[in-house]
């Protein structure tokens, strides 16, 4: 291969946030390299510090120790060619939809294109999360997966190196999410972009990426295993739900967050958990049965 | 002009022809009920208050004098042309006796009316209204965007904030007096002093509010900001200020509220033209009318206060974005 390895590579990563009662260690010796043009997923809990990996690439937090380098750079500051899709949107509230596209490309390409073709580019990239129906419209007009799509939009425009996304399709329905993740497959082949992607979403992660990296429980939360997906692209989620082999990920990325890095079930968090991971448990329960029955099939 | 009569409640007639019976009474029925309930309460107890005046003014009293008012202000307009008209018959006479004479007009000096008082304290009203919002604004936005700043100003802003007018305006009036001397001013100094003293009091809550609005920009939009890498000057165009525009308002519409009736504590009390003056020599004057005629003042500032505030609240929803904190 003609790519130059250690596109990004986060050493020794450690933060700690300062709190009322002390410093609260974050992360802890992460460390990862990515190549370029590769699709990485970080799975983990809810609260173990996958945003903050996140926002440390994006150069919006600072490492307290170890650090980031993209291409040899040191990442010390945000910056457009990371380009961030946040967990919440983030619009400009006063702004429509193409407005707000509009505020990141004129940053970005204010010197090298013209009137027009920024115009032409922003309606391309809404159209592309299919958004150009309401591109005039402002973000308290529509609903929050349109929201999230304008986001999307504004990310894809800045035509980052590095694509950063903050659990992108979380608020989508099942059928939007499932259109929008074929589309950043697309587009993501199309422009060889290097992405990190935060998910939930176990069939996301096996779907969309090269690696799947799963971070271990807070607090000092860490790099816990490293899944790399070998599977053929195109990827087709119909054609993958029989896979033996895509199950196979699935199981393992599943048993890692539900065995190996089970949460110590505090009052607190149980309530707000519970319903998520008795659905994940039953998944993963089906999941093996699948597994089951299909290896039984082939033993008959 | 339709949002003008939304404004003023009245929109659930027009919108829809149809309007249920309960929206028409809320916007129309119920505030009627109340005027009415007031005006009686008013002349009931009216009617058992004397004072050295006479029996305090009931609704039929004070309507008398607001006619009489109008009157009274029509008279000396036509007064006044009448003076002028006299003016120039008499020079072009002149003229026309000796082509060289020299003529001159001479200004009318007659007392002000009920309605060059109110004229007078719009004006001075909304001068020191300006002019506070000029300072405090961007004054707001520098405290706002700079933590140590704000450490540092906030004692003071608390410490002056709370001042009544009453206090500053001997200080004011003294300091005016030494520092304003010209010989042809372009303002009359009573001006000046209402003006300084209005702007005093009132831009405080400006100041405030938008050091608030600014501070509390979320974070979420300081990160956008921040990846785009907008410029300082891009950042607060397209961030700081719309973001911080719906608090500013509160604190405009605060300080315009505060505003009025500084000035008019102002004016009855430094003796400046103005509604506050009208009050004041009405007050000295002590015939049988002047309560009523006081009553009718007393009723136009609260009415100009009224319209005021919801003056602003038409230019809030005309800049701002959010219009859902444009309730009240
Ligand atoms: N600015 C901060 N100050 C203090 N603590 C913080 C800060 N940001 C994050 N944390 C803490 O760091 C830990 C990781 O937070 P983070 O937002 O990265 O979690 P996450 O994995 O993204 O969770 P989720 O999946 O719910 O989004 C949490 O315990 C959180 O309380
Ligand atoms: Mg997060």
């Amino acid at each position: 291969m003609s790519i130059p390895p250690n596109h990004l590579e986060l050493t020794k990563v450690e933060i700690e946030f300062p709190t009322p009662h002390g410093p609260f260690k974050a992360l802890q010796d992460v460390n990862l390299t990515i190549n370029k043009g590769e699709f990485v997923s970080l799975i983990g809990h809810s609260g173990c510090g996958k945003s903050t990996v996140l926002n440390i690439v994006a150069g919006l937090y600072q490492a307290t120790a170890g650090g980031v380098l993209l291409d040899g750079k040191e990442v010390n500051a945000p910056g457009p060619e990371r380009a961030v899709v946040f967990q919440n949107h983030s619009l400009l509230p006063w702004l429509t939809a193409y407005e707000n596209v509009e505020l990141a490309v004129k940053q970005v390409f204010g010197k090298s294109k013209t009137k027009a073709e920024m115009r032409d580019w922003i309606i391309h990239n809404l159209s592309l999360v299919h958004m150009e129906h309401a591109m005039h419209k402002r973000p308290d007009e529509i609903s929050g997966g349109m929201k999230q799509r304008v986001g999307i939009a504004r990310a894809l425009a800045m035509e980052p190196t590095v694509l950063l996304m903050d659990e992108p399709f979380g608020a989508l329905d099942a059928l939007t999410r499932a259109h929008l993740q074929d589309s950043l497959m697309e587009i993501q082949k199309e422009l060889n972009n290097t992405v990190i992607m935060i998910t939930h979403d176990v069939d996301e992660a096996v779907l969309l990426s090269d690696r799947i990296v799963m971070m271990t429980n807070g607090p000092a939360a860490t790099v816990g295993e490293i899944l790399s997906i070998d599977l053929p692209r195109p990827r087709n989620r119909i054609q993958l739900a029989d896979d033996a082999q895509y199950n196979h990920y699935r199981h393992e990325v599943l048993s890692f967050l539900y065995e190996k890095q089970r949460k110590p079930v505090d009052a607190e968090e149980a309530k707000e958990t519970a319903v998520t991971e008795k659905k994940l448990a039953q998944e993963l329960h089906s999941s093996s049965s699948e597994e089951k029955t299909k290896s039984a099939e082939a033993a008959a | 002009m339709s949002q003008m009569i939304a404004t003023l409640g009245l929109g659930a007639l027009f919108e829809n022809p149809r309007a249920s019976l309960a929206k028409l009474s809320k916007a129309v029925l119920l505030p009627l009920v109340g005027l009415l309930v007031f005006l009686f309460i008013w002349e009931v107890g009216a009617k058992s208050i004397n004072t050295s005046l006479g029996v305090f003014p009931g609704p039929k009293a004070v309507y008398e004098q607001s006619v009489n008012l109008i009157n009274e202000h029509r008279a000396e307009r036509t007064r006044e042309q009448e003076f002028y008209d006299r003016q120039e018959e008499r020079n072009a006479k002149k003229l026309a006796k000796n082509p060289d004479a020299e003529v001159k007009i001479r200004p009318y000096t007659g007392a002000p009316t009920f309605f060059d008082q109110i004229g007078t304290s719009l004006i001075t009203v909304m001068s020191g209204f300006i002019l506070a919002s000029l300072i405090a604004i961007p004054g707001g936005i520098m405290i706002g965007l700079n933590q140590q700043l704000y450490s540092a100003l906030n004692p003071l802003i608390q410490l002056f904030k709370p001042i009544s007018p009453l206090a500053w305006l001997p200080l004011v009036t003294m300091v005016v007096s030494a520092v304003y001397v010209s010989d042809d001013p372009m303002f009359a100094k009573s001006f000046i002093t209402s003006l300084i003293t209005v702007s005093l009091c009132s831009l405080w809550p400006t100041l405030l509010n938008t050091a608030v609005g600014v501070s509390s920009i979320s974070k979420d939009l300081q990160n956008v900001s921040q990846v785009l890498r907008l410029s300082w000057m891009t950042h607060i165009i397209k961030i700081v200020l719309p973001s911080s525009i719906p608090m500013m308002f509160t604190g405009l519409r605060l300080s315009l509220g505060i505003a009025w009736m500084v000035l008019i504590a102002a004016e009855m009390l430094a003796q400046n033209p103005g509604l506050g003056k009208f009050v004041w020599d009405e007050f000295q004057n002590g015939s049988s009318q002047s309560l009523s005629r006081i009553m009718v003042a007393v009723l136009v500032i609260g009415l100009i206060g009224f319209l005021l505030d919801r003056c602003m609240l038409l230019l809030q929803r005309k800049v701002s974005w959010d219009k859902n904190a444009v309730t009240r």
